[in-house]
């Protein structure tokens, strides 16, 4: 097996796999953040509060109701995205026409409220959950062994990325969607009713959150923090794809996986910095992202 | 008219009491934690728990000894910690700091405390360098130690054979130094140390440092981190089929209340390190429904860091006590509590060594499978007991200057 950088091949590929597997988290996430900022014009402080709220779902509906890893990936979403609505409706709707900042503000003081509330009732050791019984154990693939749950975290989330990206950018309603970002009273004079689009968008974009939540429980703790850990790397990552960009989210969300992932390699004590040093960078040269546009 | 004969009743009763009492003792104790984050389980509101019951406890035979308590949260920074102890040494008045979970932390709280000649007893940090060579005068450190839990943990995995590691370190004070101390005990009993990988505090994804160790193909992977990582590594690892594959896992810092997280289906068979455990037997089993009454939360039971600021706070107050009342530096009260011998319900008989080592017997537990869990907290079988002198470090390999001198 031949070397590089004096990293044998086979650890690469599999050091760039893993990438790929924490990428698919950082995309799934940027994705929510970049739907509602794109759509919303909020930026979504609470999101990972809200990921952390689709893992306690999971765990709390195992436990009191016994309903497994399979259906908490559909109800979960659908319950916090509910509540994603109700706060649409209750708060956020009344901010739309003032400064970002008090989006902001609004929904950083959610999710601290969110995580308080969690640590409260469930403390801050973490929580229980494991691996589905069909996707445990693993395959060898000669340069590493890959868990079965990997493989499903990469192409489960390939496929939300990928058809929310269809639907957003292709589809009719897609285009109802971004004409209503762009001018809603325009659009509102051909008989769409904007305002339950946007209520709709902020909930998707919630139970995309939560989705994602799901998706970590079997791997990683399931602890109130778990979402403030992320959210900072994945707000890194939508600055990196440009605010608002869809695809520049997807992109990013797993380029920088990669990135991160092969960082963990050749100088692991920077792997939690290296992204944001890619951010400075990218916001010198590029202010809007790589996929951004200039405003 | 009421309220001012309750007033002046109430202001009779505190000058007859300050009449009768000459030898009135006041103290004032502050719990400085992690409140609201990864090692919130381990020490936090569950530590303030404990040393509610330690002041109830003393006051109730001690009528004349007024202890006020207050707490604050470190937030796992050492500046905003500093910070916290400048002023509560300073401006609040408390004359003894306790727990601070996080050995960065600690170590500048231990400084702190010995620039205002204070007092500090460490019950949350591991980091054995606090009574090492950056021990002090004014610093005990009660519950536990790296060295110890490398003792106990690293000697007893080598002895059934593994004697290659590879470590997976938290990447600062604290992992650092269980990481060292584990190495010394690894290679004094003739293993050798393959590999190790620095991981940043609070890292959500350990798979690529555990594809790291897997191919070291080293027998024994050392978790030489705390808290939330360690429960994240041990997570993965089932994931990554590392113990099927035929390497073991050395949790070398692991509490009860990570075990409660990762439930017992993951993490069986693990072998850890503690000096209390709550099921240990009924001294504890009885203090623990107290703590739980206290603490009011459900599913949580109390670690050996809460047992500790128990115990350490009932120490320190009997050695105040014995200095009678007026104003004692940091220093005195530090030099009394060692010549005292310890005696508390949790830990039994021990003694405080001149480097502020605390030392007391630790135990080799081995976590239950599902099966053998009789109840809810049933965690562990005791495989081995380490005599008090043989569980920390020895006096003079310590490199502490109060020993020297």
């Amino acid at each position: 097996m031949f070397e590089i950088f004096g990293i044998p091949s086979g650890a690469l590929f599999g050091q760039l796999l893993i990438g790929l597997i924490n990428g698919s988290f950082y995309a799934l996430l940027s994705l929510g953040l970049a739907v509602i900022f794109g759509m919303l014009n909020i930026i979504n402080f609470s999101h990972g509060a809200q990921y952390m709220m689709g893992a306690f779902a999971a765990y709390l509906m195992l436990k009191y109701s016994g309903l497994g890893y399979w259906p908490a990936l559909i109800i979960a979403p659908l319950v916090v995205g509910l509540t994603g609505v109700i706060v649409e409706r209750v708060f956020l709707q009344w901010l739309y026409k003032l400064d970002h900042l008090y989006g902001l503000l609004l929904t950083f003081g959610l999710a601290l409220i969110i995580e308080g509330v969690a640590r409260n009732q469930l403390g801050s050791a973490g929580l229980p959950y494991v691996v589905p019984d069909a996707l445990r154990g693993g395959q060898n693939l000669g340069f590493m062994f890959l868990p079965n749950y990997r493989a499903w975290v990469i192409v489960a989330s390939l496929a939300v990325c990928i058809s929310t990206w269809f639907v957003i950018e292709r589809t009719r309603l897609g285009a109802y969607l971004r004409a209503a970002t762009e001018n809603p009273t325009l659009v509102r004079a051909f008989g769409i009713n904007v305002p339950v689009m946007i209520t709709l968008t902020y909930g998707f974009g919630v139970a995309l959150a939560a989705f994602a939540g799901v998706m970590a429980a079997p791997i990683y703790n399931v602890s109130p923090q778990m979402g403030s850990e992320l959210i900072i790397v994945v707000f890194a990552v939508v600055v990196i794809g440009g605010m608002g960009s869809i695809l520049g989210a997807i992109v990013t969300g797993f380029g920088l996986g990669i990135i991160e992932g092969l960082t963990k390699v050749f100088f692991p004590e920077a792997s939690n910095t290296v992204i944001f040093v890619i951010m400075a960078i990218v916001l010198l040269v590029r202010p809007a992202g790589l996929f951004g546009r200039r405003a | 008219m009421m309220k001012k004969t309750l007033g002046l009743t109430a202001l009779a009763a505190m000058l007859l009491c300050g009449a009768a009492n000459a030898q009135q003792v006041n103290v004032k104790i502050g719990v400085l934690s992690d409140m609201s984050s990864l090692y919130a389980d381990i020490g936090g509101p569950g530590s303030v728990a404990a040393a509610k019951l330690a002041i109830a406890d003393f006051t109730k035979d001690h009528p004349n000894v007024k202890v006020e308590m207050i707490s604050g949260d470190h937030q796992n920074k050492p500046d905003v910690g500093s910070q916290i102890a400048n002023q509560w040494f300073d401006v609040d008045k408390v004359d003894m700091i306790i727990d601070v979970p996080n050995s960065g932390v600690a170590l500048a709280v231990s400084e702190i405390a010995k620039q205002k000649n204070k007092l500090f007893i460490v019950s949350g940090a591991a980091a054995s360098t606090l009574t090492g060579n950056k021990c002090n005068a004014n610093t005990v450190h009660w519950t536990y130690d790296t060295w110890m839990l490398a003792n106990g943990t690293g000697k007893a995995m080598v002895k059934t054979g593994g004697d290659t590691w590879f470590f997976l370190t938290a990447d600062y004070a604290f992992g650092h130094a269980l990481e060292a101390d584990t190495t010394g005990v690894v290679e004094k009993n003739g293993g050798k140390v393959v590999g190790k990988v620095r991981v940043p505090l609070n890292t959500n994804d350990f798979s690529s440092f555990l594809l790291q160790a897997q191919s070291s193909k080293a027998k024994v992977i050392g978790l030489a981190n705390a808290g939330g990582d360690t429960i994240n590594s041990i997570k993965q690892s089932a994931e990554f089929g590392i113990v099927k594959g035929g390497q073991k896992l050395a949790g070398l810092l692991v509490f009860s209340s990570d075990v409660n997280a990762l439930g017992l289906a993951t993490a069986q068979g693990l072998s850890l390190t503690e000096t209390w455990y709550w099921d240990q037997n009924d001294a504890n089993r009885a203090w623990t429904k107290r703590w739980t009454a206290e603490r009011n939360a459900a599913n949580k039971y109390p670690t050996m860091i809460h047992a500790g600021v128990y115990a350490g706070i009932l120490h320190y107050l009997k050695a105040r006590v014995a200095l009678g009342a007026g104003e004692h530096d940091g220093k005195s009260v530090t030099d009394k509590m060692k010549s005292m011998p310890t005696d508390d319900i949790l830990f039994g008989k021990g003694t405080i060594r001149a480097d502020g080592r605390k030392i007391h017997p630790a135990y080799l537990y081995e976590v239950k499978a599902p099966g053998q869990s009789k109840y809810p907290g049933d965690f562990y079988t005791l495989k081995a007991t380490i005599p008090a002198d043989e569980a920390f470090r020895p006096l003079k390999d310590g490199d502490c200057s109060l020993v020297k001198g």
